[in-house]
């Protein structure tokens, strides 16, 4: 009982301590990638804590929904966190909720965000909350289908029941359907969290900017909440990545050993897929916008084959 | 005066809706009234299902009386239609044989087109009646065709009577009743493609009308389908769940793709509803092949997932109609390119519209979510049937139930966003000011459902779980989770809907006092950025046409967009530029390709058969004395 | 983009160490905020560049910042988008009078505490174009100055000694 509440402190201490941490050494290692020297990885804290002392500048045409907004965000990836196998198979709220919960939870994030760029009234916003509902809703059949390859194998679509049956099976991770739908979720997350191809974080180009295009109204806390909410979204995608698809290291018991084990084990996988995205987004350009739907298909069929292979091969 | 009406319209509601709980409890009730009229006169029976429905009477007519209280313009015949189409509603999911669900059915198919029509005026509102009256007779005739064959064939016109001949029907009989009767109901639930009437008829009627239509009278399109697919025909089939859930997915893209790209905010709301309707049909079409693949359990499960959806989308639509409603009235336009700025000027129908939208777009915690859900749980599990074929469908009902999801939350961000956010964009919505109480009330009391309707999932979902077993036919309780957490099939799927709100509740408040900690008290108050640019004014904004520029791209094989571009030079040289004109319209498919040539074809038809109308009585007289020949001859 | 990594790989981090502070031509105006300055940016500052009428020749030298050789981010330093995610404004320019008003606008869309740098001869007080018809002649004549770093144009590691030394970073 303890040991469960410790859990699922751990976890969320994890996530939201961690995701700045993420986010810092994919900077650092797309900086070693071009030659230069780069931020150090704990740079992002640095951000935030700066702005968490700032003013907030409330622009006069704006509402309470662009007030609301950084703490719904912040609020669903929180929660989240708690849904997520991170340390554990069976996280505290696992049993409330399972991938679409999640899938739909990052939604609600997505749907306020959109609302807060109309809300300011600038040009800037609108396009930005255009183009973000456009690629979450485009990558929404890539996730649901991966799913179901998933939860074919499974039996169940409980992110703890997946994690345990791969956990039992080691090789079932290498399966040609899994690493499919492994694929196929890869580039959902590229474009779930704003990454290139599909979007540059990095970019001051206003007609370039997806997610960065609904946030240029924020200012000190509040815009310190949506980072750090940002952060946590790239954090939990990672995380589910690394643990429903190569859940090896999972612990499906709850002591203290396992939990510190889980929480390293974590560590090297994220570290990994940190690696890979920085090379990833050092060697692609972004995509011009309306390509972007041809790489969300493309990832559809990936989905689509996965199915097709899990179902042939059951 | 007029508000007696409307109150005897809400006491009818409300009288449906208790009777719908007992109902769905179980309470049964047979009602004979041989000698009321011919033809085996008036049968009314209670049971589970009809409960359901009476209950989204209840939920939806309370609201949509309430609201109309406040308003002072409609006429005498506007009211006693409204009086007598809430209550032929009622009729019909009690109505225990064929001639007393074909009266109530025309009844209120009669009702709402004089309720389309009440502004005779306008143009729009004749031509919307007129299409509705036509495509809503169509479908009366296949219902009448349909229901005389299935009474002449099982021996009675009695439902019960239905039931019990139901398994000595052969094949061909039964396929064919079932799909005239299938077409009928499809064409009052609005599937594509028999969808036409909805976009014109539910913009046009007024507001507290459209909510009853859309959150009433097409759900009985697909009470009517339940009927024919798993009650009065026995087991089908399993091309009819295929046919249903086929239907279902097109009719849900279709509808949230049209949704999208539209800017009048009513018609928004409408194709919301067909897309909505096509989420019920894909549960209920799951339900239908679990049924003809002996996976009861699982049958259940699916009729279940659609009606949580259809009660969900009554409470919802409801909600979002009224709300358009008062921002209409407010503004006096539908087109959301003059709106913008509302949430300042009606904050309270703005928060009511919010609480619709989010659950519109199935998000958690709100009821939409749960009834998504659950239809992708019963989808889900298709592995149990083993024939590759049925698994396809089932994968692509999958894939466009994801994709109309993702679609919905943007439709709804924009129906809100440019609707209520940001600055206004013309005189009117300047001036708009809030409602009056009784319609603030109604919407709140619709917020308060959808809320509880999302919470309360543990309790609502086991009672219809409970009418779903008494249609499938299955006996004894399914095992659904206790108090706080939603089990489906066992360990499949837990969905904890209380636990997820109290979590978002408890860290929200927590990030707030984290925050109060750090001295977020600061705040200044400043023109949006613009770049520094002079004049800040709501042509800057993102237009309704704009936000829905992506999706005419992605999806430009089915809008089939011709722009139109018109540039106005100044009359010294072409070089110098005044005014550019800019315009994307859609166009609709169905039209083109079905419709058009449907009625050209009818029309040249009609050409050549009004040879025989002449105009000369002798011609006349002799085609009596040849009729009377040959009857006599065939008799 | 095998080609691009190996490269990249190969020819490793070409940073190069930043100036000291003293051989810069930089001046501090007044002692406004400076300890708030120090205590807050010192870890962390956005910087929203804003170019009221120059000739680009700051601007290049700017951009030379970003690049692998002067690499301002490992300080961190960072150029964001809007004024409102920024601490510093770096202007450069004479502020033609055109420019004016958006750059006093942009000025108080960023949140407070703020302080600005006027980088380049120009920015000092017109430079070259001091006296002309079309500038108002120095970003201190639109927007209060609390630093600046002269040279036409100043080179990238002068900028950066100078930024550096605003936020009193030892390089």
């Amino acid at each position: 009982m303890i040991v469960d509440f410790l859990a699922a402190v751990v976890q969320l201490v994890l996530v939201a301590l961690g995701a700045p941490l993420l986010i810092g050494l994919v900077r650092t290692l797309k900086a070693r990638l071009v030659g230069r020297r780069g931020p150090s990885p704990w740079q992002p804290y640095a951000d935030l804590r700066k702005l968490l002392g700032k003013e907030r500048v409330v622009s006069t045409t704006t509402s309470w929904i662009f007030s609301v907004t950084p703490i719904v965000l912040a609020a669903t990836m929180l929660v989240s966190a708690l849904i997520v196998p991170l340390v554990i198979s069976r996280p505290a709220l696992g049993f409330a909720g399972n991938v679409i919960v999640l899938m739909y939870l990052f939604l609600v994030a997505t749907f306020f965000l959109a609302l807060a760029g109309l809300d300011a009234g600038s040009a800037f916003g609108g396009m930005g909350a255009s183009r973000e509902v456009a690629v979450a809703a485009l990558a929404e059949p890539t996730i649901v289908l991966a799913v179901f390859a998933l939860a074919m194998r499974a039996g169940t679509i409980n992110l703890g029941g997946v994690v345990e049956r791969v956990s039992a099976d080691p090789w079932l991770a290498l399966a040609p359907g899994h690493l499919l739908a492994f694929a196929a979720f890869f580039i959902v997350m590229l474009a779930e969290t704003g990454r290139l191809p599909v979007d540059n974080p990095a970019t001051h180009l206003e007609l370039t900017m997806i997610h960065e295009a609904m946030v240029l109204e924020y200012s000190g806390p509040d815009l310190a909440l949506i980072e750090w909410a940002a952060a946590m979204k790239l954090f939990l995608f990672m995380s589910l990545l690394a643990n429903l698809f190569f859940p090896w290291g999972v612990p499906t018991h709850t002591t203290i050993t396992t939990l510190a084990a889980g929480a390293i084990v974590l560590g090297a996988k994220l570290a990994a897929l940190a690696g890979l995205l920085a090379v990833m987004e050092t060697a692609v350009a972004k995509l011009r916008l309306f390509r972007v739907p041809e790489l969300l298909a493309g990832s559809f069929a990936l989905a689509l084959l996965s199915v097709t292979s899990m179902f042939l091969l059951r | 005066m007029s508000a007696i009406t409307y109150v005897l319209a809400a006491i009818v509601g409300l009288a449906a809706g208790v009777t719908g709980v007992m109902g769905m409890l179980g309470v049964g009730l047979t009602c004979r009234l041989p000698a009321l009229l011919p033809l085996g006169g008036v049968t009314l029976v209670l049971d589970p299902l009809a409960g359901v429905f009476l209950a989204m009477i209840g939920v939806a007519a309370v609201p949509a009386s309430l609201y109309a209280l406040g308003d002072t313009r409609h006429t005498r015949r506007g009211r006693t239609a409204y009086l007598l189409f809430v209550g032929a509603m009622a009729v019909v999911p009690v109505a225990g044989n064929a001639l007393t669900f074909l009266l109530a059915w025309e009844l209120m198919s009669l009702a709402s087109y004089v309720l389309v029509v009440h502004d005779r005026e306008s143009r729009e509102a004749v031509r919307a009646a007129w299409v509705y009256a036509v495509m809503t007779h169509a479908g009366v005739a296949c219902l009448m065709v349909g229901l005389l064959l299935l009474g002449t064939w099982a021996g009675s016109f009695e439902m019960t009577a239905w039931r019990a001949a139901a398994p000595s029907l052969l094949p061909w009989p039964r396929n064919l009743v079932w799909t005239l009767l299938a077409l009928g109901f499809a064409v009052k639930a609005g599937v594509i493609p028999l969808h036409v009437w909805l976009p014109l008829a539910h913009p046009a009627a007024p507001s507290h009308v459209s909510a009853l239509m859309s959150g009433v009278m097409i759900k009985l399109g697909v009470y009517g389908l339940i009927r024919v697919s798993l009650d009065w025909l026995g087991e089908g089939p399993p091309w009819w769940g295929t046919a249903i859930l086929l239907a279902g997915a097109v009719s849900a893209l279709v509808g949230v793709l049209s949704a999208i790209v539209d800017r009048d905010l009513k018609r928004v709301l409408a194709f919301s509803s067909i897309e909505n309707m096509g989420i019920i049909l894909i549960g209920l079409g799951a339900g239908v092949l679990y049924q003809a693949a002996g996976l009861p359990a699982l049958a259940v499960l699916g009729l279940t997932a659609a009606l949580y959806h259809a009660v969900n989308h009554t409470a919802f639509k409801t909600l979002l109609f009224l709300g358009a409603g008062a921002v209409v009235h407010a503004t006096g336009t539908r087109d959301m390119e003059s709106f913008g700025g509302l949430i300042k000027r009606m904050p309270w129908t703005a928060a009511c519209f919010l609480s619709g939208a989010v659950a519109a777009a199935a998000l958690p915690p709100l009821n939409g979510f749960v009834s998504e859900w659950l239809t992708f749980q019963a989808l889900l599990q298709n592995l149990l049937i083993e024939r590759p074929a049925v698994n396809l469908v089932f994968a692509l009902g999958i894939a466009a139930l994801a994709l109309t999801g993702g679609l919905a939350v943007a439709c709804f961000v924009r129906a809100f966003g440019i609707s209520f956010l940001a600055v206004p964009r013309s005189d009117a919505a300047a001036r708009a000011h809030e409602t009056e109480a009784p319609p603030r009330l109604a919407m709140a009391v619709l917020a308060v459902a959808c809320l509880a309707l999302g919470l309360g999932a543990t309790a609502v979902v086991p009672m219809l779980a409970g009418v779903g077993a008494d249609v499938v036919g299955v006996v004894g309780a399914l095992a659904l989770g206790d108090a706080l957490v939603l089990d489906v099939s066992g360990n499949f799927a837990s969905l904890s809907m209380p636990v997820i709100a109290i979590a978002l509740a408890l860290v929200g408040v927590g990030v707030v006092g984290g925050l109060a900690v750090t001295g977020r008290g600061r705040v200044r108050s400043y023109e949006t950025w613009g770049c520094g640019r002079m004049l800040q004014t709501s042509r800057m904004e993102y237009t309704a046409t704009a936000f829905a520029n992506p999706f005419k791209r992605v999806f430009g094989f089915f809008y089939r967009p011709v722009p139109q571009i018109d540039i106005a030079a100044h009359p010294a040289s072409r070089l110098f530029v005044q005014r550019i004109e800019y315009a994307n319209p859609t166009r609709s498919l169905f039209d083109d390709w079905l419709y058009r040539p449907l009625l050209t074809g009818v029309n040249r038809g009609v050409r050549v058969v009004r040879v025989v109308q002449s105009g000369s009585a002798n011609l006349y007289l002799a085609y009596i004395l040849v009729a009377l020949l040959v009857l006599l001859v065939l008799a | 983009m095998l080609r691009q990594l190996r490269t990249g790989l190969r020819t490793g981090v070409v940073t190069e160490p930043a100036l000291g502070t003293d051989s810069v031509p930089f001046e501090v105006v007044g002692a406004r905020l400076r300890e708030e300055i120090h205590r807050r940016f010192k870890r962390s500052l956005h910087i929203r560049q804003v170019d009221a009428g120059s000739c680009n020749g700051c601007e290049l030298e700017i951009s030379g910042l970003i690049g692998p050789h002067y690499d301002f981010e490992r300080f961190g330093l960072h150029l964001v988008a809007s004024p409102r995610h920024a601490d510093c404004l770096l202007v450069t320019g004479p502020v033609t009078l055109n420019m004016a008003e958006p750059l006093r606008r942009t000025w108080e869309a960023t949140p407070d505490p703020k302080f600005v740098v006027a980088v380049g001869d120009c920015g000092r007080d017109g430079g070259i174009f001091r006296g002309s018809y079309a500038v108002v002649g120095g970003v201190s004549r639109v927007v209060p100055v609390d630093a600046i770093i002269a040279g036409c144009p100043p080179s990238p590691a002068a900028l950066l000694a100078g930024l550096l030394a605003v936020i009193s970073q030892r390089p």
